[in-house]
């Protein structure tokens, strides 16, 4: 076995090892840190250092051993954490991802930037301590609970027994251990072999670095006598380093008990078991419905196992379904961080507070979700909270507060992100909406002037700061949430600050749909964009120039869209008269659908087209209906496009192609 | 009516001078694919339109809760009919991570060729075109198409696959 294939398990530990210790470093009270604390953040740093070591990964090593020392003379007590310290230990963690990232994608990271970063670590141990970092080996850094070793520099002997290792792993566990310390003998089987050393690292470092290759349960440390050496008896009872090690383990472990009792699987072996389990349950209605095709009775023993494998596919599609989701913790632990260094950086003092955390939404809509969060959070701290001298002035707490809440309603999910800032400014909304040629007027509601921020190439800030107003608005926000089926709105009083509601869907894998008939073929529309339906009396309808049919609802007209003229059904009703209308919203355009029949509701799988084919026009994607065959799902705003565009191109015979091209581009 | 052949298609290649092809036909030509290239064959049935798509595209199926392109090989290359009986079959292609169907009038049999019996191509006479053959097998009185059939269900003219940056 090639040393190599444990690449990908190092760059995933050591990937949450950074993230654990950024969360540790963030939680860290500078004036009163908690010995806890210090002591993980040094574990995280230790083992990403000692699995680097093992696979060569230079820079990544060099910058991890200047960090651990650091972190060392931390939770010695020998260096007093200040917040421009922690700032800088935030700073090296970055870097230290940024290597990861590089030796992930088989590159050799940006030597500069490590220089620099060496740089400036070198310099804080210097001025603090008054030595550099980088001279004190960091294998001797010992606990400070841990007894000095007992044989002077050849450090402590040890026993290493590696339960159930195969013979490659061992091979390269000893080699890693002659690096730690001098291996005196070696002996045993695969299911208990032991290595007798003499090395200064403590049993905990010596597990960190190992556990890259195996599992801390196939280890099995103790520190044995001197004079036992080089005839080594097991010691009769552990050391003490033991007993401390699983004292300090219980308060890091409930954190990451979640972690530990869970697997990693890829995305793509979730999304086959649900296509299986879906294909059980077209099979079941299968057999449901030929039971009652051959009016076969029985003894009813056959009807009720059938209802039985019913119930238990139901349920097994749910649970298979909430594989999918992750709590919002994913999305939120990463704002801590954000909010802390755009604080700093716009003089604000700010309290993040987040709530329901443990709410699941499905993996795929919380990578999503990121991005526009993310710029609402960068819009609060840049443009809604205040500084702490205007808040004074304003007569509120100098510490503004950010909320970040999560909860389930139906459904959906409710996202909000809140702040108790200054609010939004009716009126120079107003002005940059004039200016910007929107119709507006000073008798508008609160609610309509809101909702101008999303409105493209809208942003109120005074000066384009390197916070927010980089030219992405509110209406990527907006169209982002739009994309995921979901919509947005902010609530805003002046001095009391905004609050920006975000409602999503809790998965894209289904969707609640409406199907629909059209000669013999059944397409689904998605519930979330029908309004209502009805059908149409002729003295509602009117014919435009050019074929244009538009539809009279109440106050309003609609173009009316034909679907069997979109999606070129033939054998349709096409008087609308006789047929039904469903009146749909997409992207913010209302028009009035033209149907054979409602065929009804029901919860539809969505299927991608584009796995195996390509993007179809009016199409966001498929599903698998009852009897096995498959349903376009229908995309509403690009069915209106479509609609338009067939009709331009039904046009090019009397218009010139310049001109319907034209009309394409601007429906 | 859905497995009528199931292929297995982990197969080492014993030898490097003979393959195995699968042996289907459209119209009166016999045409063969490697054998490599095939997951399954199944009936024609249940096969959804897609709009504003070519002719040769019938729809899409559903293929164990996967959508799968179904595409008619004899309507893209102008054959003299392309008839749906209880013959028609759908032998499903595996092309990288892709899966599409090939609608083709019936499947005759597996037959594995040396690389002595695989000639060039001739100039003319295929309804296929030349850049999609590999060569011809020759196999006592048959003449076997041999279609390169990852190349031809990838080809622009096809428009299975959406290229980067369309």
């Amino acid at each position: 076995m090639d040393i190599s294939d444990f690449y990908s398990t190092f760059f995933e530990e050591a990937e949450e090892l950074l993230g654990d210790m950024e969360a540790h470093l963030l939680a860290l009270d500078v004036d009163n840190p908690d010995m806890e604390q210090l002591n993980a953040i040094f574990r995280a740093a230790h083992s990403i250092k000692g699995g680097a070591g093992t696979f060569g990964f230079e820079a990544l090593q060099r910058t991890t051993h200047l960090l651990e020392n650091l972190l060392d003379y931390t939770r010695r007590g020998e260096l007093t954490l200040r917040r421009d310290i922690v700032d800088t230990f935030l700073e090296a963690k970055d870097m230290l991802h940024d290597q990861l990232d590089a030796y992930r994608q088989g590159v050799e990271p940006d030597a500069e930037a490590m220089a620099r970063i060496c740089e400036v670590l070198q310099k804080l141990a210097l001025e603090e301590i008054g030595e550099p970092a980088g001279d004190v080996a960091p294998a001797t850094t010992v606990a400070p609970s841990t007894p000095p070793p007992a044989s002077g520099g050849a450090g402590q002997p040890l026993s290493v027994a590696l339960l159930g290792v195969s013979e490659s792993d061992r091979k390269l566990l000893i080699e890693e251990l002659g690096q730690l310390g001098d291996v005196l003998e070696t002996r045993g089987e695969d299911d208990r072999y032991e290595v007798l050393m003499q090395s200064t690292a403590s049993a905990d470092d010596i597990e960190a670095v190992m556990c890259f290759i195996v599992e801390p349960e196939q280890l099995d440390i103790r520190s044995i006598p001197p004079e036992q050496l080089p005839v080594p008896v097991k010691a009769p009872e552990p050391p003490p380093k033991a007993e401390t090690k699983r004292a300090a383990r219980p308060a890091v472990d409930s954190r990451d008990s979640g972690a530990n009792s869970s697997i990693r699987v890829p995305v793509a072996k979730v999304d086959h078991i649900i296509n299986l389990v879906g294909e059980l349950i077209i099979t079941q209605s299968m057999l449901n419905q030929v039971v009652e095709d051959s009016e076969f009775t029985g003894d009813g023993g056959f009807a009720s196992g059938l209802s039985l494998l019913q119930r238990t596919a139901r349920d097994l599609q749910e649970a298979v379904m909430s594989v999918r989701m992750v709590p919002m913790d994913y999305v939120f632990s990463r704002f801590p961080r954000l909010v802390r260094d755009l604080a700093g950086k716009l003089g604000k003092d700010v309290e993040l507070i987040t709530e329901g955390k443990s709410t699941e939404l499905d993996k795929s809509l919380t990578e999503r979700i990121i991005d526009p969060l993310t710029h609402l959070v960068r819009n609060s701290l840049d443009h809604g909270l205040e500084t702490p001298e205007l808040r004074a002035a304003a007569g509120k707490p100098g510490t503004g507060r950010l909320t970040l809440s999560a909860q389930h309603q139906g459904g959906n999910i409710l996202i909000e992100v809140s702040d108790d800032g200054a609010g939004l400014d009716r009126e120079r909304i107003l002005a940059k909406a004039r200016s910007n040629g929107l119709p507006v007027s000073d008798n508008m509601s609160d609610e309509e002037v809101w909702q101008l921020i999303f409105a493209p190439g809208f942003s109120t800030a005074e000066a384009v700061s390197d916070v927010s107003g980089r030219g992405v608005g509110m209406d990527v926000v907006k169209r982002n949430i739009q994309a995921m089926g979901g919509h947005v709105d902010v609530l805003s009083e002046a001095g009391q600050g905004t609050r920006t509601r975000i409602v999503l869907p809790l998965t894209l894998a289904i969707l609640d749909g409406m199907s629909v008939r059209v000669g013999e073929e059944t397409f689904i529309l998605p519930v979330s964009a029908v309004i209502e339906s009805l059908q149409p009396r002729a003295d509602d309808l009117y014919t435009m120039a050019g074929g244009d049919v538009l539809l009279k609802v109440r106050e309003d007209y609609l173009p009316l869209v034909a679907l069997h003229h979109a999606m070129e059904v033939s054998g349709a009703v096409t008087d609308p008269t006789s047929a039904i209308v469903v009146i749909v919203q997409g992207e913010g355009r209302r028009y009035a659908l033209l149907v054979d029949e409602l065929v009804g509701q029901q919860q539809v799988v969505v299927k991608n087209l584009e796995t195996n084919y390509r993007k179809v026009p009016g199409v966001s994607a498929a599903t698998i209906l009852g009897d096995g065959s498959v349903a376009l799902i229908l995309d509403i705003p690009d069915l209106h496009r479509l609609s338009q565009s067939k009709k331009a191109s039904d046009a090019v015979a009397r218009n010139s192609t310049v001109l319907s091209s034209k009309e394409v581009s601007a429906s | 009516m859905s497995n009528l052949v199931s292929v297995n298609p982990v197969k080492k290649a014993a030898e490097i001078s003979s393959r195995e092809f699968l042996v289907f036909s459209l119209g009166d030509e016999e045409y063969a694919i490697d054998i490599l290239k095939v997951q399954e064959i199944r009936g024609y049935e249940n096969v959804t339109r897609i709009a504003n798509a070519p002719d040769f595209i019938k729809g899409v199926a559903n293929l164990r809760g996967v959508i799968v392109p179904i595409v008619d090989l004899r309507l893209k290359f102008r054959l003299a009919s392309a008839d749906y009986t209880q013959q028609t079959v759908v032998i499903v292609i595996n092309i990288g991570t892709r899966v599409v169907g090939i609608v083709v009038d019936q499947v005759s049999d597996v037959m594995t060729l040396t690389a002595e019996q695989i000639k060039p191509p001739p100039e003319f006479g295929i309804s296929l075109p030349l850049d999609y053959i590999h060569g011809l097998g020759n196999l006592e009185e048959r003449m076997l198409v041999l279609v390169d059939i990852e190349r031809l269900l990838t080809s622009e003219e096809l428009a299975i696959v959406e290229r980067v940056g369309e």
